[in-house]
């Protein structure tokens, strides 16, 4: 049991002893109240392998002639070191860089990034002077990630929490399968933006493509400019003082905050139109009918 | 998934040989089966070059035999030309099987081509003015090294690198496709066309052509037939986004011009590089990087979009 040493228990008798390591009936079903955390404890909400860095600490990395695995490796090893902010120079477009960083950490990439950057993170802070391919911030679920210049399709696929910006425009299926976090977006996106999305919020300061929120379970779409048309299920719903008030704090928060404000966005969510499940299976459905 | 490139500079020439072999070589790893490229040299007046394959690559490991095989297959297309009355100024060949012909003809080249093709075994890659097409088995450096194109001048270029998932691993199913007989008109495509064998059918009722079962050959076809009946590039391009069907990009040559078109639902990728004195577009951003070592602004065009730029 969590905070018994072996010393205590051997001052205690039998009886204190077995409910210290929680072997009461009461206890092993689930029936005590007994608290098991200690509010003063320490607590630690990373992964318990991951490297505590010094931010103060900031080292670069030319890329010149290395390969994107030598890259991803220099970085590792910098952070092993205690290195928390790391410049990456001359990126060249290089695929897959940044990616599976589950600290904190910042990294500044002065350049562009190629297919899948930044993909798999929990917890780093990007800044990206270039700009992004396909895939950029997949699957990403905590952090902030800030591109100056375009980003390709499929940003943000699966994000499941963090702030992922681009600047610029970016491709089609922006946020496909979004599960959470929020994406932003400073000019156009392209085609079945939102696809298949389940939660979180894109916000898209320019137009969106034909099919925008395809099938889409959940989630909030704010779009600024023009929506070529929206996808199956997709509904136009009105736009709250509270989306105004959290669309004004986290735009201006990117420097992304129109001149003529946030009046003008346009909110779009599921219909739940196609909202059809049940938990039965078949064979008890029958039963019932 | 294969790669693409393209490359196009505005009023000057300048090695793009080098330049399309640097590219595709930086996208080697989306498909290292074959390389191909067109490539469009200074257009001279009167005079033609043709490049054509008198074999497959694997015919010549077909013992002792294949090279008296060619010698006929070559001393019949001379003959051809020959009769058609084309002056031959000059011949030479990279690979036995890989001839390039220059000449003078004031007749028909599309008759000529098509008696040309009667003979067996014999595919025209190229013809024109200024298109010179390569295409062979392994990857850029390979062929480049092979065919000697680190070094030509031209204006623009398309190529690809081929990871072959529709058919055989061949030259006849490598790309680019001369867009048959329409002299210096090439194309390269990445992606699938799901209607294929419909157009297909349709294009041989109407008299065209078919060289393989690469369905990008299709789009060759198709962009040559549209060029018959008089629509222009633009045109072409945007049709057949209606008209074809599946996911692709791709890109098509003329003597002086380059044009792209992407699908609807934008599923093939292409980033576009844009200055005052050359354009360049591939793929994935490495390819565009590769000549162009700066810092630069990209963008990725977006679903049914046609884009022609002129040399």
């Amino acid at each position: 049991m969590a905070g018994v040493s072996d010393a205590e228990l051997k001052a205690m008798d039998q009886e204190e002893r077995v409910t210290a390591l929680g072997m009461r009936t009461e206890q092993l079903t689930g029936k005590s109240l007994y608290m098991e955390f200690d509010p003063d404890a320490e607590e630690r909400f990373e992964y318990p392998w991951v490297p505590q860095v010094d931010f103060n600490k900031r080292t670069e990395i030319d890329c010149g002639e290395m390969t994107t695995t030598e890259v991803n490796d220099k970085i590792r090893a910098l952070a092993e070191e205690g290195y928390g902010t790391v410049v990456i120079k001359d990126p060249r477009g290089r695929h897959s860089l940044g990616v599976g960083f589950l600290h904190k950490l910042n990294l500044i990439f002065e350049g562009s990034l190629g297919y899948f950057g930044i993909g798999l993170i929990d917890g780093p802070n990007v800044r990206i002077n270039g700009r992004v391919g396909w895939s950029c911030g997949e699957n990403m679920m905590s952090g902030t990630v800030l591109i100056e210049k375009n980003a390709g399709s499929t940003f943000g696929a699966a994000i499941r929490g963090g702030d992922l910006v681009c600047r610029g425009s970016v491709g089609s299926r922006t946020g496909i399968d979004q599960k959470g976090g929020t994406i932003i977006v400073g000019g156009d996106t392209g085609a079945l933006s939102g696809f298949m999305m389940q939660r979180g919020r894109m916000v898209v300061c320019g137009n969106a493509g034909k099919n925008l929120g395809d099938s889409m379970y959940d989630g909030t779409i704010y779009i600024g400019g023009e929506i070529k048309s929206l996808g199956v299920d997709a509904v136009e719903v009105e736009l709250t003082d509270l989306d105004k008030a959290w669309l004004t704090r986290k735009l201006t928060q990117y420097g992304l905050m129109p001149e003529k404000g946030v009046d003008h966005f346009k909110k779009i969510t599921s219909g739940k139109m196609l909202w059809n499940y049940d938990n039965l299976e078949p064979t008890e459905k029958k039963l019932i009918l | 998934m294969c790669g693409i490139a393209g490359l196009i500079h505005k009023g000057k020439a300048s090695n793009v040989g080098g330049e399309m072999t640097a590219m595709l070589q930086a996208l080697k790893h989306r498909g290292p089966d074959s390389t191909g490229y067109a490539v469009y040299g200074e257009p001279s007046a009167g005079d033609y070059v043709m490049r054509l394959k008198a074999a497959e690559a694997e015919d010549m490991n077909r013992g002792r035999g294949i090279h008296q095989v060619l010698a006929e297959r070559i001393a019949t297309v001379d003959g051809i030309l020959e009769e058609h009355g084309a002056k031959v100024k000059s011949k030479d060949h990279a690979t036995p099987y890989a001839l390039r012909y220059v000449m003078s003809h004031d007749g028909d080249t599309e008759k000529l081509a098509e008696h040309i093709e009667e003979t067996e075994g014999v595919e025209i890659l190229s013809f024109g003015n200024g298109l010179e097409l390569i295409k062979d088995l392994g990857d850029a450096a390979d062929v480049a090294g092979l065919y000697g194109l680190d070094d030509f001048a031209g204006t623009h270029a398309i190529g690809h690198t081929r990871m072959a998932t529709e058919s055989d691993v061949d030259i006849r199913s490598a790309h680019p496709y001369w867009a048959f007989p329409y002299n210096d008109v090439s194309v390269v495509h990445n992606g699938q066309i799901t209607n294929y064998w419909i157009m297909r059918r349709q294009m041989e009722k109407k008299g065209h052509r078919f060289m393989s079962n690469c369905d990008s050959e299709l789009l060759a076809v198709y962009t040559a037939h549209n060029l018959s009946n008089g629509v222009s590039l633009e045109d072409s391009l945007g049709q057949s986004i209606e008209e074809i069907d599946g996911v692709f990009t791709y890109l098509v040559a003329t003597k002086d011009s380059l044009g792209m078109a992407k699908d609807t639902m934008a599923a093939k990728p292409l980033v576009l590089y844009e200055s005052d004195d050359m354009i360049a577009m591939a793929s994935e951003e490495v390819a565009i990087r590769a000549i162009l070592p700066q810092e630069i602004d990209t963008t990725d065009p977006y679903d049914e979009e046609v884009r022609v730029w002129r040399a």
